[in-house]
């Protein structure tokens, strides 16, 4: 089985902040990581390998420095990396960004299985998983919390929804997003760290995947950012004290008022 | 690239003020860019000079746009029920179709339509696209936007909206890329633009720490996933009249690759926690089992939900559909009631665009105090039990 997963390089979410007095994101110390989800992707992906065979390649689209996050995919349990890097992706929305991911998997001769994570902790969107499957025309599923069975060509999935899970069939090729529930991420291993010392990445460009460039970066995106602001703090604040009958009190009754 | 017209720039200095990312200063009284700059347009429209410009960015006259209009929101519905999300959404698109002075739709997609296009109308809908069909009996991806696809091409709306639900966040992103037109993720508001009707999105990003308008002006429909309990629905009018359009699907475009085979529903009678008005959430304070069970019964008492911290999830205690926070649900209840919980970033902006923010923790310097409406600095062994108490003491005493 080759499985794709993307994964997407982020900055820590513990680190972006916007400095309410300059309105600017403050950038010191910005740490980026793997989006979490992706590491579930990958762990799953991985798993996947260890039971019934196969290949994992790791890709993803972002600046040179993106590279860190592949290698460290690496060294938890992937066997290839792709960078897809060229300024002219600079500005893409998601629907920018599924052109060039779908583009980019066609090059290295598409897949049996591609792992998203559920969405990316910087935009918050959940679209780029569903939308590469629109463009590579595959079934989906998104919110995976388990694979549950694994046939020749077919998986059985549960995918969580609001009110509890469905579980669904669905044949290969297929894209999957997963939720965190699915499994627990392993540590980078001493040979894998060895193997993404020495590992070559693939770097393809916005040329070598044959992009038509209206459907790149900012040109291919039709959402534009018109302004980006500080969410404003609601209210007052105020601590309840007294007592711990007398604190209890004070809570009741602004529960029973709203409740 | 961000491009500056050094002939029209006058070095004032609004670009500077007005980026978030520090990515423009003015250098001997021109304006000049940096890598941090992220293309995201905040500048252009506050340069009073016109100095400013997105290369690629030009506003297109399209022909065509003006070929679509109304609004339009796509009514949610699983298992015989509507939710309630769908009602908001009305309520807002509402608002909306008055102030464009178009008509408001909803499109309803079910197996089994009975009553619930009455229903919408009374929420505030002119008129229902139904698509009754046995096909989409269990919700599918394929079926479900293929068929919201179909009509949208058909009728041409100018705006659709759905619920950011598990539902709307799975199958829109596929009517969208389908239709190449663009889509904004979970928007907690919605505005027209005076000048030229552009529908503005704002959505929270990077958590919630910082907020962003976005707009999609040369592409149709303007596309958004909505967050549940943001917008405020209409009280029901039932002599509300409007028209119901059934609607055919060609079959081969209600088949779907994806087949359910079994649903499973959260245990007993709990109250969804996407839905839920009032949220009671537990943390490692509350060290197992039997303080869930205090969460558990003042959620039940205040026909609340529950909900817990990533590290009570992790140690077992519930189970990952109530986690909230960066890799677990993102909720805006009226009330949320922390319990035990210390306050960390990725808690937070799971659920800091609540309203109200009670926080219950022994430790005065608990950062969730730093988010919370209301404070109090206390052992939950102690306080939830008297709260429960003196909650259905008063219950009792009122009826
Ligand atoms: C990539 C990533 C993603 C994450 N995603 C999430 C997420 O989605 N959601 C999430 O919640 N976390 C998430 N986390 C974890 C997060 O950083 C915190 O570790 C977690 O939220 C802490 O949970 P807690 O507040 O319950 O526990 P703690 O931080 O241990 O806090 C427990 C609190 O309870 C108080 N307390 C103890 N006993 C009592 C008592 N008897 N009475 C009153 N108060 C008491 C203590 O003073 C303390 O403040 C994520 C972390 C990472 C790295
Ligand atoms: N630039 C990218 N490169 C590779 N994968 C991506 C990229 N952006 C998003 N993804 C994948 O899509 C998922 C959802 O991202 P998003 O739609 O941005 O919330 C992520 O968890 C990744 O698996």
């Amino acid at each position: 089985m080759k499985i794709i997963v993307c994964v997407k390089q982020v900055p820590d979410a513990k680190d972006v902040r916007l400095d309410p007095k300059t309105n600017t994101l403050s950038r010191e110390g910005v740490q980026s990581i793997i989006n979490p989800y992706d590491r579930h992707a990958l762990e799953e992906a991985v798993r996947l390998k260890e039971k019934h065979g196969g290949t994992v390649i790791v890709l993803t689209m972002g600046p040179p420095q993106a590279a860190e996050i592949l290698r460290e995919s690496v060294s938890c349990g992937a066997d290839e990396a792709v960078l897809v890097s060229d300024r002219a992706f600079a500005g893409a929305d998601t629907l920018a960004t599924t052109y060039t991911l779908s583009q980019a998997i066609r090059k290295i001769g598409g897949a049996d299985l591609i792992l998203c994570g559920k969405q990316a902790i910087d935009g918050d969107t959940a679209q780029v998983g569903p939308g590469l499957a629109v463009r590579m025309d595959i079934p989906y599923v998104t919110c995976v919390r388990r694979i549950a069975q694994v046939n020749d060509k077919s998986f059985v999935v549960e995918r969580l929804m609001d009110d509890g899970y469905d579980e669904v069939e669905v044949g290969l090729p297929a894209l999957f997003t997963v939720v965190k529930e699915i499994n627990e991420p392993r540590l980078p291993s001493l040979k894998g760290k060895m193997k993404a010392k020495k590992l070559a990445i693939t770097t393809l460009t916005a040329a070598e995947i044959d992009a038509d460039v209206a459907q790149l970066g900012l040109k291919g995106s039709p959402t534009w950012v018109v302004r980006v602001f500080a969410p404003q703090l609601k209210g007052e604040r105020s601590m309840i004290a007294g007592t711990v009958q007398e604190q209890v009190d004070q809570l009741a009754e602004k529960l029973l008022e709203w409740c | 690239m961000l491009l500056i017209d050094i002939d029209a720039c006058i070095g004032c200095g609004l670009c500077e003020a007005n980026c978030a990312f520090d990515a423009i200063h003015v250098v001997d009284g021109i304006a000049e860019v940096n890598e941090n700059c992220t293309l995201c347009g905040g500048c252009v429209d506050v340069c009073e000079a016109g100095a400013l410009k997105i290369e690629g960015r030009e506003r297109e006259e399209k022909d065509g746009l003006a070929a679509w209009s109304g609004i339009w929101v796509y009514a949610e519905c699983r298992h015989g029920r509507v939710a309630p999300v769908t009602f908001e959404l009305l309520g807002a698109g509402r608002r909306l179709a008055d102030l464009k002075k178009v008509p408001l739709s909803a499109v309803l997609l079910t197996d089994q339509a009975g009553d619930i296009p009455a229903l919408l109308i009374s929420y505030g809908a002119d008129q229902v696209y139904v698509v009754e069909d046995q096909a989409l009996a269990d919700f599918t991806d394929e079926a479900y936007g293929n068929a919201l696809e179909d009509l949208a091409r058909q009728y041409r709306p100018e705006v659709i909206l759905a619920g950011a639900t598990a539902i709307g966040r799975s199958f829109i992103p596929r009517v969208a890329t389908s239709l190449k037109t663009g889509l904004t993720a979970d928007c907690t508001q919605l505005d027209i633009q005076p000048e030229d009707g552009a529908l503005l999105q704002t959505r929270p990003a990077f958590g919630g720490n910082i907020m962003a308008t976005i707009a999609c002006p040369n592409t149709r429909p303007q596309m958004a996933t909505v967050r549940p309990l943001v917008m405020k629905a209409l009280a029901a009018d039932p002599a509300r009249t409007g028209a119901v359009i059934n609607c055919r699907i060609a079959p081969e475009r209600l088949q779907s690759r994806v087949k359910v085979r079994n649903f499973v529903a959260l245990e007993g009678d709990q109250v969804n926690l996407n839905e839920a008005d009032i949220v009671v959430s537990g943390g490692r304070g509350l060290e197992g089992e039997k303080g869930f069970a205090l969460i558990a019964e003042l959620a039940h008492l205040l026909d609340g939900a529950v909900a817990a911290s990533r590290a009570a999830v992790d140690s077992g205690w519930i189970p990952y559909p109530h986690q909230v926070g960066q890799t677990g649900k993102t909720v805006s209840p009226k009330v949320y009631i922390a319990c035990g919980i210390s306050g960390a970033i990725q808690h937070l902006v799971g659920m800091q665009s609540a309203d109200t923010i009670i926080a219950i923790n022994r430790d005065p310097h608990a950062p969730i105090f730093d988010v919370a409406t209301y404070g109090v600095v206390g052992d939950v062994f102690e306080i939830l039990p008297k709260l429960i108490e003196k909650i259905k003491q008063a219950r009792t005493s009122s009826i």
